[in-house]
């Protein structure tokens, strides 16, 4: 079977997650920097990050294990998550 | 001991006929009907097609998106309405012990189209459950009275208060006797209600309880008229800033009025019907009388619960006249659902508050969209159909019923030193 194309660039799936990010935690675009924290920098609480997290599922169209959740706490970590298991 | 007295310091309202107390009030006086076909989602196939919605309302106006989303509609009309409230109260950090401001709030069901929402995804989906985080404090009905604390830091009592359509009056009623024990100085009162949505109408349809006069609208509300035929769904939140008498002076805060007594009671008879005579209807103004320590005739003007349903508003005719006796005929009566519709766990307040204009204006609001007369009422009651009445109100009844048999009652009178 050949291997399936990822429809994503890789920058794409940044710019779709930021936009995410700021929908959702309500922040100004520039202060989602790759090094943001969403509890520290990013106002968000535990609920916010479990939503986040949902909202990632939904607009990449995958299922994210609770406990490979509980390691994507900053944006950066978020972004390459998704780039390496986005389908 | 003498008891302690209860004042109204403070109101806030949005209502489908004005988004604060001065238009609501001025609409109520003006006969102004704030029924119109459903904008909140396709009522197409519904029985019913029309409501009192609350026009023009914009969360993002008074909170940012972000705290807008995590909210229910009836959290968000809460929240609005009570920072009016407050504001209107001069209430400030410095000028009040926050320890001790408690809020006492109701919702008939709390946020229902919130948790339509949330099973509706689940139920179209493949299965897997993911249900919004916030789907559980968005929804359960106790969220205003936290939402409201949170906002102003009010440490006091806080809990929500259900009995269906009677509820933001036994919310007025418990604010009043947690303030005469001296479990606070000052209580955020009152209720919300916003259920203008598919399960909302859909569930009273099925019922056979609301009007579905699709081609008037705006008459369709006509409590004691002959030919009405339900009640029209509202939607509002009223809140009152419940205050002690000594505390609100010390502090030199405006006085509306005096909260003198409340009553509750059960008709023991049926789901949704009332006791064909009254039964709790007559047991709960009379409490509320006893409470007050006054006698039936020093009432001036009654706001009955009339939702224009055929057995209800009669019901509650005969009420009046078993409680009021001769007195009954030299009231004023009126049902301010004609022009609000019925607005469930937030009738109470919204209620109580045109009871709180009249004793301040000396008003009172009609009962529109009278047309026939019903043989089996009364001709002799001043229903004060389709105009305003001028008449001194020292004081004011209000009487609020529930699904499943809860009556309550309130009786508000002009503050006298």
């Amino acid at each position: 079977m050949p291997r399936k194309q990822k429809p994503f660039t890789m920058s794409e799936i940044a710019i779709r997650v930021k936009k995410i990010i700021v929908d959702k935690l309500g922040v100004d675009e520039a202060e989602v920097t790759n090094e943001a924290s969403f509890t520290n920098d990013l106002g968000a609480d535990s609920l916010d990050t479990v939503e986040l997290i949902m909202e990632f599922e939904k607009e990449f169209n995958i299922s994210i294990p609770d406990e490979q959740a509980e390691t994507i706490t900053t944006v950066g970590q978020a972004v390459a998550y998704l780039e390496e298991h986005a389908k | 001991m003498q008891a302690r007295r209860i004042v109204v310091t403070g109101i806030g309202a949005l209502t489908p006929i004005g988004n604060n107390v001065e238009t609501y009030w001025n609409n109520l006086i003006n006969g102004v009907s704030g029924a119109d076909m459903i904008t909140q989602f396709d009522a197409s196939k519904f029985k019913t097609r029309f409501a009192c919605e609350i026009k023009g309302f914009d969360p993002t106006e008074f909170m940012d998106r972000k705290e807008a989303r995590k909210l229910d509609r009836f959290a968000q009309i809460a929240l609005v309405a009570s920072d009016q409230a407050v504001l209107d109260a001069g209430i400030t950090k410095e000028n009040v012990d926050h320890d001790r401001v408690g809020v006492i709030f109701a919702s008939g069901i709390g946020g229902l189209t919130t948790f339509t929402e949330e099973v509706t995804n689940f139920v179209n989906g493949d299965g897997t459950p993911r249900f919004n985080p916030f789907f559980i404090p968005k929804m359960i009905l106790d969220i205003a009275a936290g939402q409201i604390s949170m906002k102003h830091g009010f440490r006091g009592p806080n809990y929500a208060v259900v009995s269906a359509c009677a509820s933001s009056t036994n919310a007025i009623i418990s604010a009043m006797d947690n303030l005469k024990l001296g479990k606070a100085d000052i209580i955020i009162t009152g209720g919300s209600e916003a259920v203008i949505g598919i399960a909302g109408m859909g569930g009273f349809n099925a019922m056979k309880a609301m009007s579905e006069r699709n081609d008037d609208p705006k008459t369709a509300s006509r409590p004691y008229d002959k030919d009405r035929d339900g009640f029209v769904m509202g939607e509002a939140s009223g809140v009152l800033v419940l205050e002690e008498l000594e505390h609100a002076i010390r502090r030199g805060a405006k006085i509306y009025c005096e909260v003198v007594g409340g009553g509750a009671t059960a008709d023991a008879y049926h789901l949704t019907a009332p006791h064909p005579e009254g039964l709790g209807a007559k047991n709960v103004m009379n409490a509320a009388l006893r409470d007050a320590g006054m006698q039936a005739n020093e009432i001036d003007y009654i706001n009955t619960h009339g939702t224009s349903t055929p057995l209800g508003d009669i019901a509650e005719a005969k009420a009046i006249i078993d409680v009021f006796g001769e007195h009954a005929y030299n009231l004023n009566i009126s049902a301010t659902k004609s022009m609000t519709g019925h607005c469930l766990g937030a009738a109470g307040v919204i209620e109580a508050i045109a009871c709180i204009q009249t004793v301040i204006h000396d008003i009172i609001p009609p009962t529109i969209n009278h047309f026939t007369d019903d043989p089996d009422l009364d001709p002799r009651l001043n229903f004060t159909f389709n105009k305003a009445e001028k008449r001194v109100v020292n004081a004011a009844l209000s009487n609020t019923f529930g699904f499943g048999g809860h009556n309550a009652c309130v009786i508000v009178k002009k503050y006298k030193a």
